[in-house]
């Protein structure tokens, strides 16, 4: 067998047994590999209404085909799927770096974890021995930590971990599970799901080759993808990085500021990825098989945090910076590095603080609730002194660790309206209001607010349409990106390197096809990608989602954009986001309510999973 | 025998090494035609994120690997300085591993017998991984210039400094 390792390794917790058994090759060819195989395999392995932090939410770790090859960022990624105890619909998060190629050497295309350990374990897979070994010494520690423990423990510097901090101990809804030090699976609390398990590490050895099926035409592509990423596809994430962002959507009105009050940070000068690159940037890093590399460490020289080191991206340093209102690079520099000590999700943690500032300003939160911070818009120290709070659970922190939907509820008062996310996940840098295609991808995202599901983003800030329109074709749009990108994290390989398949569906088909040797082509790629999108839709419709849920946050909808500048006023109104639901449903042939048809299920090939939608196809 | 001054060896600047492994992927592949770190001539070391750096054999001047194997299994070519390994005399003790000061000599994960960097001999475009780094962060150099450009860039930052000080 090529691409797939061709075993699932299944692992009961409550009894410590495994057992393998055989990749369902339907599944693979139907849904390729990463968060699609991890998706399919969830919904097989899980109840309706299954409580996310309940034993009975497996958590699956899945491959894709590409991992453990040379191909350019497609040896690296992994993908965790389980159930989102922050937007308790489908969640999902991939984090690149080097133990998804190690994982594929172990010999697993993915690895369902099922039940709860009875004490705090690291599960440590050496090829075909998995093991849980007792973590009691490792509470507490970061995931870096945790991460150096385990290599001296196992006497093997070269096994890969990836590893949950406090928060994920503690069930932060937001915690995240990190990998080599700085390599994140951030999003929707799979931290979390971790840490319910009563699993604070995974650990893996694998010594087995990867061989692709057509070795002489596949390291053909691969010596012209080298020479594409290269390029001018690959030129911003080898050079600025995603922090080029800051001014690009500053100047465009485009970077949601001071919790949505805003869409333009008047000190985006001092924070601009510019900055960034000039005097913190110390070392640009890639991951296994990149050949592009787009890793920015930066360490901060002076100041009160002098020395601190961290991974930097545009979300994290918005989230940290323009969303709190915060001009200062060396204090979101310090937030980012606290968030992944205490292993949570760097954009949630730092949306909510910009909510708390938010509420402090209107005097829905006193000093007092806030164990005596003053947390006005722009305030570094109560940044910093928040995410410890949320990292630790203490005080204030126990009801923000929970991302801003819980948080609100707890604390009343209409701040649920400042509670800016999507189906309980945290917005992202991109201001809804004046970019409308991105509006609709944010709005049907399964996964709730998040760019990474469509990048439909691009048509708007690079002026491909009216980005202050909402109108018929914009579904098909998001349609078409949302199966591009399930795609990328079913493969797995990089969001960067999108760029560098000239021919789109065409060239990841040619790599599919030549590493697994399983013919492929474009047009059933794409229908792999509508799959995908399906699926996780089924889910989320059986877990009680429907249309209702696929709107946006309250301030993109209510409170227009009120900065003099080129998109003063804009604002989402009900009427148009109807309008372009309406557009992207028909354009993925479900019904108006967004339940996918018999037809559409059956084209799909997708008959089986027909009865989770009985009863709800009627248009 | 070839002089110390002419023998070459392939050595990464880390500043330029941004630990992608493509390196090892590219030896293992071009060795065993299989896609596997284990089996690399060259190895990765990261060490707190911020220095990365490829590592593989120095033919060394009098190597210790070969004055350690007690089985004789290991001899250096006078005309390139190459390690050879003799496997039928190879038992995988690991002594020669152990002598080694920059861990370029490893066990292979099948064969249980060393394995070590022979320059590709048997490519006709040289090591593989020097074509495939795509950071050209690798090169074949001999001590001599590996000290000529050690010299120029401490140079060049000491003039640098100077600049920014003007």
């Amino acid at each position: 067998m090529h691409g797939y390792a061709g075993k699932v390794l299944y692992i009961d917790l409550n009894t410590g047994k495994t057992r393998v058994e055989p990749l369902k090759m339907d599944y693979a060819k139907k849904y390729v590999g990463g968060i699609g195989l991890g998706m399919r395999l969830w919904l097989d392995n899980s109840k309706a209404g299954v409580d996310p932090l309940s034993p009975e939410n497996p958590l699956v770790l899945a491959l894709g085909p590409i991992s453990g090859t040379i191909f350019p960022t497609g040896g690296n990624g992994h993908a965790f799927v389980a159930k989102s105890p922050a937007t308790l619909c489908i969640g999902e998060a991939v984090a690149h770096g080097t133990f998804g190629s190690e994982m594929k050497r172990a010999g697993y295309d993915a690895v369902v974890l099922e039940g709860k350990a009875e004490k705090p374990v690291y599960l440590w897979i050496d090829d075909d021995s998995v093991q849980l070994l007792d973590a009691t010494h490792l509470l507490g520690k970061s995931p870096s930590e945790t991460e150096d423990a385990i290599k001296e423990e196992l006497g093997d510097y070269y096994v890969r971990v990836a590893a949950i901090g406090l928060a994920g101990e503690k069930l932060s809804k937001i915690a995240s599970i990190i990998n080599e030090k700085t390599r994140a699976a951030g999003r929707t609390g799979m931290g979390a799901v971790m840490g319910s398990k009563n699993i604070k590490a995974i650990a893996v050895r694998g010594t087995h080759d990867v061989v692709p099926a057509k070795p002489d035409e596949f390291m053909e592509m691969v010596k012209e993808f080298h020479e594409r990423m290269k390029g001018p596809a690959t030129r911003k994430y080898r050079t600025l990085g995603t922090t080029e962002n800051v001014l690009v959507h500053n100047a465009l009105y485009c970077m949601p500021t001071r919790n949505y009050n805003n869409a333009h940070f008047e000190e985006a000068e001092k924070v601009s990825g510019e900055v960034v690159n000039e005097k913190y940037l110390v070392k640009i890093l890639g991951c296994s098989s990149c050949a592009m590399r787009c890793e920015h460490e930066v360490v901060v020289p002076e100041g009160p945090y002098r020395g601190t080191m961290s991974r930097i991206e545009y979300e994290t340093l918005w989230a940290m910076g323009p969303y709190c209102g915060i001009d200062r690079l060396d204090a979101i520099i310090k937030g980012i590095e606290i968030a992944t000590y205490y292993g949570m999700d760097g954009v949630s943690a730092g949306v909510t603080v910009g909510f708390v500032m938010d509420c402090y300003e209107n005097g829905i939160l006193t000093k007092k609730d806030l164990d005596g911070i003053e947390a006005n818009f722009g305030n570094s120290e109560a940044l910093i002194q928040l995410l410890e709070k949320m990292g630790k659970r203490e005080g204030i922190g126990d009801i923000l660790a929970d991302g801003v939907r819980v948080a609100a509820q707890k604390i009343g008062k209409g701040s649920e309206k400042l509670a800016q996310h999507i189906k309980g996940l945290e917005v992202t840098g991109y201001d809804l209001r004046c970019l409308k295609t991105a509006a609709l991808g944010f709005a049907v995202s399964f996964r709730g607010a998040d760019h990474n599901r469509h990048g439909a983003y691009a048509f708007d800030i690079k002026g491909k349409v009216d980005r202050l329109k909402a109108e018929k074709g914009r579904g098909k749009m998001v349609r078409d990106m949302e199966n591009l990108y399930a795609l990328i994290d079913s493969f797995i390989v990089c969001k960067f390197s999108r760029g560098t398949y000239y021919k789109g569906l065409a060239d990841m088909a040619k790599l599919y096809s030549l590493v697994t040797g399983i013919d492929m082509t474009g047009e059933e790629l794409d229908k792999s990608g509508a799959r995908i999108n399906t699926v996780a839709r089924l889910i989320n419709i059986r877990e009680g989602l429907g249309r209702k849920d696929d709107t946006l946050p309250w301030k993109a909808m209510n409170m227009p954009i009120p900065d003099e500048g080129p998109v003063k006023g804009a604002v989402v109104t009900q009427e148009e986001l109807d309008l372009l639901l309406d557009d992207y449903y028909t354009s993925r042939g479900w019904t108006l309510e967004g339940v996918p048809t018999a037809a559409t299920l059956k084209e799909l090939g997708m008959e089986g999973l027909t009865k989770i939608v009985k009863g709800k196809q009627e248009a | 025998m070839v002089k110390i001054h002419e023998r070459k060896f392939v050595s990464a600047d880390p500043e330029k090494c941004v630990g992608c492994q493509i390196c090892e992927y590219i030896c293992s592949w071009t060795k065993e035609k299989g896609f596997n770190p284990l089996k690399s001539r060259i190895r990765v070391v990261r060490v707190n994120q911020l220095a990365n750096m490829a590592v593989t054999c120095r033919r060394c001047e009098d190597p210790p690997c070969v004055a350690a194997c007690p089985r004789d299994a290991l001899t250096q070519s006078e005309e390139t300085g190459t390690i050879i390994l003799d496997v039928d005399k190879c038992n995988g003790c690991g002594w020669c591993i152990e002598a080694c000061d920059y861990g370029a000599i490893m066990l292979h994960p099948e064969t249980k017998v060393v394995h070590v960097c022979d320059l590709c001999k048997d490519e006709a475009d040289g090591p593989q991984c020097i074509k495939w780094c795509p950071e050209e962060a690798l090169t074949l150099v001999t001590s001599d210039v590996l000290a000529q450009k050690a010299r120029i860039s401490a140079v060049k930052k000491l003039f640098q400094e100077a600049k920014k000080k003007k």
